[in-house]
C-alpha cells in the first residue's frame, strides 16, 4: 500500500500545481497524467524486449546451424575420413585431398597477399603524397572489397585460367584468391601502421635514420601484430569461400592428390558444394557434408583464436 | 499521510548522507545539503570536486555511467530518488538540465523546442507552436529565432544553441532546472546574455547551477555551497560565503589562493 | 677507441651512402599498391571486353525479354528471369536482415549492459565469419525441409528458403554497421534526450536514429549489394529453373547462380553462351559498385553536422 501510494503521490502533485497559479513561462504547463507516463514505460520495456528477443534470435539460429551440421556429422567425421581420398561410395570417401588442396592453395595466398597487402598498405601510409592518387587508390581499395567474389571468378577464369593458361591448377585458383582478400589485408595493415606512434618514428629519425630505415627496423616490427591479425583473418576467407573456385571450373571428381602448384585440386568447401548437390542421388552425401563443414568450420575456429590470441597478447601499450 | 510528509519537508531536495563512488574512487562523501524552492543555489569549487557528479544524480543522470554507486537519501519533495518506485522519466521531467555543451538535436529548432511536450502526448500544433513561443520568449530567444523556426538549430551560434537547450527544458514546465556549468563553451557576451536570464528563471523555477566562476555565483545565487574533494565544505547564503565565511579553505579558495 | 673515431665511421657510412632506398623503395611500393587498382581494371576490360561480343550478337530486345534458355539448339539470352531472381531473394532477405538487424543493433547500442555486449557481439561476428557454402548447405537441407511443413507446395528448390538464409547471414552487417552510426551520435545528445525524462526508447527513436540516419541507410543498401552478389547459397538452394515467375516457393535462378551453372557446365569458350555470363556479370558488377557508391555518397553527403 505504501509502495503504491509512493508512486502515485507525486504524480498527483503534479495535477495539484497545474492548479496552482505557479506555471510555466506563459502560464500554459503542459499536463502530464500518470497513466500517460506509466504507458511510455511499458512501450519502452515491451520494445527492449522485442530488441532483445530479435538479437537472441540471431544466437538461437547460430546454435541450430551448428547443432544440425555437428549431428550430422557423427558417425562420419573420423580418421578414416581425414585420412582418405574421395570415393564414390559413402563409407570410404574421404577428404585428404581437399585439406592437402587448401593447404596448396595457402602456400599461394599467404606470401602473395602479405607481399602485396602490406607493401600497399606502406605505400598509402608512409609513401604516398596526400591528393588525389593516394584517394583514387584507397577508394579503388574500399570498392573492389565488396566487388562479388563470383565476379572475381570471372576475372581469374579469363586471366589466368585462360590468358596465362594456368587452367584450375593451384596457381590460378591461389591468384585469384589472393586478389579477393587482398583489401582485407590492406586495410588492416593500414590500421596497424597507423597505429604506430609517432615519437617512435620521431625517435628513429631523431637519430639520422632514413624513412626505409625508419620502416624496416622500427615501424613494421611495431605493427606485426596487427598485420598478422589482419592476414589471419583474410586466410580464414579464403579458406571458406568457394564462389571463385567453382567459376575456374574445378573439376567435379578428383581422384588424384596434388603433388605441386600447376596440379588440379580440390578444397573442402567445393567439396561441401558438391556432395550437396549430389544429395538427391546419393542421400548419405548430405553426411559427408556435414562432416567437411565441422572440419572447415574447426579450422576457422583455430585460426580466428590464433588471431585474438596475438591481437590480445602482442598489443602493445604505449 | 502524503501532505504531511510534504509539509515536514520545506525543501524541494533534500540531500541526506550521499555518498558517491565511481568504482572504488569516492567522488562524494556525505553530502547532506536541502534545497529550498525558487531560490539559485550555486555550486563552486575546483575542478575534480564532484560538483558535477552532484548535480548530475539529482535527476539519476549519473547513471548512465555504469561503474557508479550511491549510497545515502536525495529526497526529492520527501519522496527518494533512489526508491524503487521513483520512475527516472518523470524525475527528470519534472526536473530540467542544461548542459556544460549546448547539445540540440539534429533537428529543427521548432523541433527543437517541442520535443518535450511531444513525447508528453501534445499534438495540437497550436499548443505546440504556442509552447514553443513562450519557452522561447522565455530564454530570450524568441526574437531572434521566431523567423526561421524551421532551420536546423546547429545554424545557431553556440550560445544561441545554449539558449534553445534551456527553451528546450523550459517547455515541459519542469519545477527544478539544473544547470551543469552552462556557460563554460561560451563567450563572455553570450554569457551575459544567460546571466540576465536567469534572474526571470528563478521566479518561476527552482534553479541548481554548477559554476567554476566565482564571480558568476556571486551574481547571481542566493545561496552557494563550496565543494572540495567531494565534500561539502561551507553551504550558505552566497553574500555571507563570499563576505565572510566560516571555513578556512571557502576562504582560500574565493580569495585565490588555490584552484 | 675514442669519441672521434666513432664519429668518424658514422660520417664515412654515410658519406659512403648511395641513399639507394631512399630513391628506390618508394617506387617499389608504389607499382605494388598500383596492383589493386590493376586488378580493378582488369575487372571491368574483361567484362566490358567479353560482353561487347555478347551484344554484338545478340539483340538488345532479347536480352531485356523474359525467354532464358542458353543452351538449346536455338539459344534464347532474356535476362529478366535471372533479374527478377536476384530481386525476389535479395527483396526475402532484407525483410529478414532489415528489422532483426536494426533491433539488433539497437539492443545492443542502447539497452544491453556492457556485460551482455560483450557475450553478444561476437556471436554476431561468428555469425557473419561462417563460409556462405555453409549457409547453402543449412537452406537446402535443414531450412527448406522445415519450411516444407508449413508450405506443403514448396519445392526442393525455391526462393524463399535461401532468401530467409541470405537474411540472416547479413544481419551481422546491418547490426554491427548500424550499431557504429548510433554509437556515433554524441553522448550528450543522448542525455539531452534523457534529461527531458524521455525513455530508452524514446531517446533511440525521436534523437538517435534520426541522427544516425545516414550510417543506417548506408548499411542496409551495403546489405543489398552482398544480397545481390551472394553466389552459394542462392546456387546450392534455389536451384537453376530460368522460368520467369513470382512464385517464390518455385526455383528461379539469380544472376550469380547463372554464372556458376555456366562456368562449369559444358559452354565452350567462344559460344554466345560464354559471352553470356560475362554480360551477366557485368551487370551484376554494375549493380554492386552502385549500390556500394550510393552507400559512400549517403554516407558522406549526409553526414550530420554536430
Amino acid at each position: 500500500m505504501n509502495s503504491k501510494n509512493k508512486k502515485d503521490s507525486i504524480l498527483e502533485k503534479d495535477v495539484d500545481s497545474m492548479n496552482d497559479n505557479k506555471k510555466g513561462p506563459g502560464g500554459k504547463r503542459v499536463t502530464f497524467n500518470k497513466n500517460r507516463i506509466s504507458w511510455r514505460i511499458g512501450l519502452n520495456n515491451f520494445a527492449k524486449h522485442l530488441f532483445s528477443l530479435s538479437t537472441v534470435f540471431a544466437v538461437v539460429v547460430l546454435v541450430i546451424l551448428l547443432f544440425q551440421i555437428i549431428k550430422g556429422s557423427i558417425g562420419w567425421l573420423d580418421w578414416q575420413f581425414l585420412t582418405s581420398n574421395l570415393s564414390i561410395f559413402p563409407e570410404k570417401a574421404g577428404i585428404i585431398g581437399a585439406i592437402v588442396g587448401t593447404l596448396y592453395l595457402m602456400m599461394i595466398v599467404i606470401p602473395v597477399t602479405l607481399i602485396l597487402g602490406v607493401s600497399t598498405a606502406i605505400y598509402l601510409e608512409e609513401y604516398a603524397i596526400e591528393g588525389r592518387i593516394q584517394r583514387f587508390i584507397k577508394v579503388n581499395i574500399s570498392n573492389l572489397a565488396s566487388v562479388p567474389s563470383v565476379i572475381f571468378g570471372l576475372l581469374g577464369l579469363t586471366v589466368f585460367s585462360r590468358m596465362l593458361s594456368l587452367g584450375s591448377s593451384i596457381m590460378a585458383g591461389g591468384l585469384t584468391m589472393s586478389l579477393l582478400v587482398l583489401p582485407i589485408v590492406v586495410v588492416s595493415s593500414q590500421e596497424a601502421l597507423r597505429a604506430v606512434p609517432g615519437f617512435l618514428r620521431e625517435a628513429s629519425y631523431g637519430m639520422g635514420a632514413d624513412k626505409w630505415t625508419t620502416i624496416w627496423r622500427v615501424v613494421l616490427p611495431v605493427s606485426i601484430p596487427g598485420i598478422l591479425t589482419g592476414a589471419i583473418l583474410a586466410i580464414s576467407r579464403a579458406i571458406g569461400e568457394t564462389a571463385p573456385l567453382v567459376v575456374l571450373g574445378i573439376p567435379t571428381l578428383i581422384m588424384k592428390i596434388p603433388t605441386g602448384v600447376l596440379d588440379d585440386f580440390t578444397v573442402m568447401p567445393i567439396q561441401i558444394y558438391y556432395w550437396t548437390l549430389d544429395t538427391v542421388l546419393t542421400p548419405e552425401y548430405a553426411y559427408l557434408a556435414s562432416a567437411t563443414i565441422v572440419v572447415l568450420l574447426l579450422t576457422l575456429f583455430i585460426l580466428n583464436s590464433v588471431a585474438i590470441v596475438i591481437r590480445n597478447k602482442f598489443q602493445k601499450t604505449f | 499521510m502524503r501532505s504531511t510528509n510534504e509539509e515536514q519537508n520545506k525543501y524541494v531536495y533534500d540531500v541526506r548522507g550521499l555518498n558517491l563512488w565511481y568504482g572504488d574512487n569516492q567522488a562524494l562523501k556525505d553530502i547532506t545539503m536541502g534545497v529550498e524552492e525558487n531560490e539559485i543555489t550555486a555550486i563552486i569549487g575546483p575542478s575534480g570536486c564532484g560538483k558535477s557528479t552532484f548535480v548530475k544524480t539529482l535527476n539519476r543522470m549519473i547513471e548512465s555511467i555504469p561503474i557508479v554507486r550511491t549510497e545515502g537519501e536525495i529526497l526529492y519533495h520527501g519522496h527518494d530518488i533512489f526508491g524503487s518506485h521513483m520512475m527516472v522519466e518523470e524525475l527528470r521531467t519534472r526536473v530540467g538540465m542544461v548542459f556544460q555543451k549546448p547539445n540540440p538535436f539534429p533537428k529543427s529548432i521548432f523541433e527543437n523546442v517541442v520535443y518535450g511536450p511531444k513525447i508528453h502526448g501534445v499534438k495540437d500544433k497550436k499548443i505546440l507552436m504556442e509552447i514553443a513561443e513562450q519557452s522561447l520568449r522565455g530564454a530570450a530567444l524568441w526574437d531572434e529565432v521566431k523567423d526561421r523556426m524551421s532551420e536546423n538549430a546547429y545554424s545557431l551560434s553556440g550560445g544561441q544553441q545554449q539558449r534553445l537547450c534551456i527553451a528546450r527544458t523550459m517547455a515541459v514546465s519542469p519545477e527544478v532546472i539544473l544547470m551543469d556549468e552552462p556557460t563554460s563553451a561560451l563567450d563572455p557576451v553570450a554569457t551575459m546574455r544567460i546571466e540576465e536570464l536567469m534572474e526571470d528563471l528563478k521566479k518561476e523555477y527552482t534553479v541548481i547551477i554548477v559554476t567554476h566562476n566565482m564571480q558568476q555565483a556571486a551574481r547571481i545565487s542566493d545561496k552557494t555551497a563550496f565543494f572540495l574533494s567531494g565534500e561539502l565544505i561551507e553551504f550558505d547564503m552566497t553574500h555571507k560565503i563570499f563576505s565572510n565565511p566560516q571555513d578556512k579553505r571557502t576562504e582560500d579558495y574565493i580569495t585565490g589562493r588555490f584552484g | 677507441m675514442g669519441k672521434n673515431s666513432i664519429r668518424e665511421i658514422i660520417q664515412n657510412n654515410i658519406r659512403n651512402k648511395n641513399h639507394f632506398s631512399d630513391k628506390v623503395m618508394p617506387k617499389v611500393f608504389f607499382v605494388m599498391a598500383s596492383i589493386s587498382v590493376i586488378t580493378t581494371f582488369g575487372i571491368v576490360y574483361t567484362l566490358i571486353f567479353d560482353s561487347i561480343k555478347f551484344f554484338s550478337q545478340v539483340p538488345i530486345r532479347e536480352v531485356f525479354s523474359t525467354n532464358l534458355n542458353p543452351l538449346s539448339r536455338d539459344p534464347s539470352f532474356g535476362f529478366l528471369p535471372l533479374l527478377n531472381g536476384t530481386l525476389l531473394t535479395t527483396i526475402i532477405a532484407m525483410i529478414v536482415a532489415v528489422p532483426v538487424g536494426m533491433a539488433a543493433a539497437i539492443y545492443l547500442s542502447q539497452f544491453a549492459s556492457a556485460k551482455l555486449r560483450k557475450v553478444l557481439k561476437p556471436i554476431l561476428e561468428v555469425l557473419a565469419g561462417i563460409p556462405t557454402i555453409v549457409y547453402g548447405f543449412f537452406a537446402y537441407s535443414f531450412v527448406t525441409p522445415l519450411l516444407m511443413n508449413l508450405i506443403p507446395s514448396l519445392g526442393a528448390k525455391n526462393a524463399l528458403s535461401p532468401g530467409i538464409v541470405m537474411g540472416i547471414m547479413i544481419i551481422p552487417m546491418v547490426a554491427s554497421l548500424s550499431e557504429d552510426a548510433m554509437n556515433a551520435v554524441p553522448t550528450i545528445m543522448k542525455d539531452g534526450a534523457l534529461g527531458l525524462g524521455s525513455t530508452k526508447l524514446e531517446t533511440t527513436l525521436k534523437v538517435i536514429i534520426p541522427a544516425s540516419i545516414s550510417g543506417i541507410v548506408a548499411s542496409i543498401v551495403l546489405g543489398i549489394s552482398r544480397a545481390i552478389g551472394e553466389t552459394m547459397i542462392v546456387t546450392i538452394a534455389s536451384g537453376s529453373s530460368k522460368n520467369f515467375t513470382f512464385d517464390i516457393t518455385q526455383s528461379m535462378q539469380t544472376m550469380t547462380a547463372y554464372i556458376v551453372e555456366f562456368t562449369s557446365g559444358d559452354a565452350g569458350s567462344g559460344t554466345v553462351g560464354y559471352y553470356s555470363l560475362y554480360a551477366v556479370g557485368l551487370i551484376l558488377f554494375v549493380f554492386t559498385l552502385g549500390m556500394n557508391l550510393i552507400a559512400q555518397y549517403i554516407s558522406r553527403k549526409y553526414r550530420e553536422e554536430y
